[in-house]
């Protein structure tokens, strides 16, 4: 159960002025979202993470008032959720440097209708794409535009990165991520709390189990309920196998870039494995309707005294090709200073999970902000890396991996202890008003915020860490060439599902 | 240790599938059938209770279960699997335990099956048969997100691990759809994908297949209806093969595929 939401309310003039201020004093953002209001009005929400706490610092912009001074001037981790706001809901951050489409950027693509916020349709009009206007940021002699994308070679999510470059080089990089825009805000709002966590579950499939477990803290939090210590132990263990799912994705994509095919044959395995077990736990691969507003659906299908042993072979083999991978000199030389995000770089973005922990900061909500049953199994955050680059983030899944399974072992020992069992959920009540739920996913820091009016959800804004952390992705650039980038890729995790919304 | 003794040591991994049937897939809830058909007796019997299947389609979030007066169907082209119908109500509705979902028509993948004319389906699998046999049973395939949630991607990629090995089959993924005879669409054909997909379909040579991953490339699931998402690929490509799931599974994938290129044990003999 988290407390109740902590607001700060500024006029619009103030807003960026305020969260400046609060951001040097330390603060991160950790998001910027619009939402249209009943009377006509606009509510622009700065979320702000200082040590241990998520708070708002809210501005309300007045029923036909469609603008307001930009954050991004003052603090540029606003950037893309200024984009974000201008192409949803029609309202112009004045002063934003870049104000281009980010998610609505295609011609044909209708705006949201009746569109949410007030004003006239303004850069969200349709935007023709062609190669004859490819923007560049940087401009010199020989400089050319590659358009990677989106349709890639290999099986990968659609995205369209635009590499700025001699032929070598890559001195910048811009990611146009709207190809995937699948209308995920609007949608929320049209389903109630019990399909709603089926959509969340949907908005980055392979964090399904950490989407869930945000959607339904939100509500959680807002309804005051406190969800059953079996529920919660049990929510640990998919969100932990979710994790080390994932990492080993991660770490086989590396493997694979690195043309290491035996370590790549080896983590794929591990990873079906994984998600085999996953599936005997709670019958669907990705954990699918496990999570649900108030607890969990049920108890676990398998037994957890026959799944220990099965998870601990489970946990050795991958710790022993771990090992073995990272004493594997070819496979290190691809990662090693590649992709660097400098610690201050990291910092100033506010960046998240693995990508943060490789460059020096420690930020992690399990330990930050504990939910659930982190509280109290004895968890501790894997340790930073400063190098900040490829081999440190892969060093941290690592170590995540290590700890996953030792959370996941806890959980599941005392969920085999005999007096652990139903209840499973409770009843979440009417909720109403804003709240907040986050959870860390395996890419880091998952943020949703909900607004309920007597028991309705009326606005559902996720914020993905992969979106917050690839506005940093170009800045892992300097220095690299072309057949570095998908070593950056794979290192920074990123899910383009979670970042078009 | 060297690299390849680490993989020698773990033995052979790889599914038989499909020449014998493996447990795991086998084992698999790939789909939701509707179960309990009502005999004759208990529709007359109904005219004098409520009808006990009244509000059965309000069970599903994606709208996949319809009432007609005198059946109840379900389109696993909607369906999620997200369990709820089975939940509420376990004497209409089961989980088949089978990967083997994939069809060559959307109707079949209606339940109780929509009695379709053996013509039909006869038409479909000759039309698909000239297609293919220039495959000569290789297939090289081409995967393209129309607006996935990401799960598909990692179930198309596990076709590659030494589980599915999907090479020892004749099944190649391919990067250039030049070279492609299979486009595996996923996702829920986002009006922004929906340029790319027809262009991508454009660019490969004839024959070519197409494959609907997942119940959102087939219906846009739990997103459609919404404004940047056409429901599911069809609209845009002429879909031949259809695998629902969210996400489907590998095997139901490795399923669809050899069942469009006619490589599944008996099938030559159709």
């Amino acid at each position: 159960m988290s407390p109740p939401v902590n607001v700060e309310f500024v006029g619009p003039g103030a807003l960026a002025s305020a969260v400046a201020r609060r951001v040097e004093g330390g603060d991160r953002l950790a998001g910027l979202f619009a939402s249209t209001q009943r009377d006509g009005s606009t509510v622009i929400r700065a979320l702000l993470a200082p040590r241990g706490g998520l708070e708002v610092v809210e501005a309300r912009l007045d029923p036909g008032v469609d603008r307001y001074p930009a954050l991004t001037p003052l603090v540029p981790a606003a950037c893309w959720y200024e984009r974000e706001i201008h192409d949803l809901f029609a309202v112009v951050p004045v002063g934003h440097p870049r104000l281009e489409p980010l998610v609505l950027a295609v011609a044909g693509h209708e705006p949201w209708r009746p569109r949410p916020g007030p004003g006239q349709p303004l850069a969200a009009e349709p935007f023709e794409l062609h190669d004859g206007a490819l923007a560049s940021h940087v401009a010199g002699q020989g400089l050319f535009t590659i358009p990677y994308g989106p349709v890639r070679s290999g099986v990968f999510e659609s995205v369209e990165y635009l590499v700025e470059t001699f032929g070598e080089d890559i001195p910048h990089l811009q990611s146009r991520v709207h190809y995937k825009h699948r209308g995920i805000e609007r949608r929320f709002g049209e389903l109630g709390p019990e399909d709603g966590v089926l959509l969340a579950e949907r908005v980055e499939g392979t964090a399904a189990v950490a989407h869930g477990l945000a959607y339904c803290q939100a509500l959680e939090g807002l309804g005051g309920v406190e969800v059953p210590r079996g529920a919660a132990l049990l929510r640990v263990v998919h969100a932990e196998l979710e994790r080390v799912a994932s990492h080993l994705d991660s770490v086989a994509r590396h493997c694979e870039g690195a043309g290491q095919s035996v370590a790549y044959a080896r983590m794929t395995l591990h990873k079906e494995r994984t998600q085999r077990l996953r599936a005997e736990l709670c019958g669907h691969r990705f954990g699918r309707g496990v999570v649900v507003p108030g607890g969990v659906s049920g108890g676990m299908l398998a037994d957890p005294a026959e799944v220990l042993p099965a998870l601990r072979v489970l946990e050795r083999a991958i710790a022993d090709d771990a090992r073995a991978l990272m004493s594997t000199p070819s496979f290190l030389d691809r990662l090693r200073r590649t992709g660097v995000i400098a610690p201050a770089v990291a910092f100033a973005h506010g960046a998240l999970g693995p990508v943060a922990r490789g460059s020096g900061l420690a930020g992690d909500v399990r330990a930050e902000r504990p939910y659930g049953a982190y509280g109290t199994l004895g968890f501790t955050p894997a340790e930073t890396y400063t190098d900040g680059d490829a081999l440190a983030r892969q060093q941290v899944r690592l170590e995540e991996v290590t700890t996953s399974f030792h959370l996941a072992r806890e959980a599941l020992d005392e969920l085999a202890e005999p007096d652990s069992g139903p209840p499973w959920r409770v009843a979440l009540p009417p909720v109403d008003g804003l709240g907040l739920g986050s959870a860390e996913a395996p890419q880091g820091e998952l943020v949703y915020m909900v607004e309920a009016e007597a028991g309705r959800v009326t606005r559902v804004k996720q914020r993905s860490a992969s979106f917050h952390n690839l506005a940093l992705f170009p800045d892992a650039f300097a220095g690299d060439i072309l057949t570095d980038f998908s070593f950056i890729e794979a290192s920074f995790g990123i899910s383009m599902a979670g970042v078009a919304g | 240790m060297a690299w390849v003794l680490r993989g020698l040591r773990e033995g052979i991994v790889t599914t038989r599938y499909p020449k014998r049937a493996d447990g795991y897939g086998a084992s698999f809830k790939g789909a939701v059938s509707v179960t309990g058909d009502r005999p004759q007796a208990a529709v007359r019997s109904a005219r004098a209770e409520p009808n006990a299947d009244a509000g059965l389609s309000s069970l599903c979030p994606t709208g996949a279960i319809e009432e007609r007066s005198d059946e109840v169907v379900l389109d696993r082209g909607r369906c999620i699997l997200c369990g709820r119908c089975v939940e509420a109500r376990p004497d209409r509705f089961r989980f088949e335990a089978s990967a083997e979902v994939a069809t060559l028509h959307r109707s079949g993948l209606f339940v109780p099956d929509r009695a379709e004319s053996d013509e039909e389906l006869d038409l479909i699998r000759a039309e698909l048969s000239t297609k293919v046999r220039a495959l000569r049973r290789s297939v090289h395939v081409r995967h393209l997100d129309a607006g996935s949630d990401g799960s598909e991607e990692w179930e198309v990629a596990a076709l590659l691990n030494p589980v599915y090995d999907v090479q020892r089959l004749g099944i190649f993924f391919t990067a250039t759809p030049r070279h492609a005879d299979l486009l595996l669409v996923t996702g829920a054909g986002t009006a922004a994908m929906c340029g790319p997909l027809r262009t991508t379909y454009e660019a490969m040579p004839a024959p070519k297949i197409v494959l609907a991953a997942g119940t959102d490339a087939i219906s846009g699931g739990l997103l459609s209806p919404g404004y940047a998402v056409r429901d599911g690929v069809g609209s845009t490509v002429p879909v031949d093969v259809f695998v629902p799931g969210s996400p489907p599974s590998p095997f139901s994938l490795l399923h669809g595929i050899l069942l469009a290129v006619g490589l599944l044990p008996g099938q030559g003999a159709r």
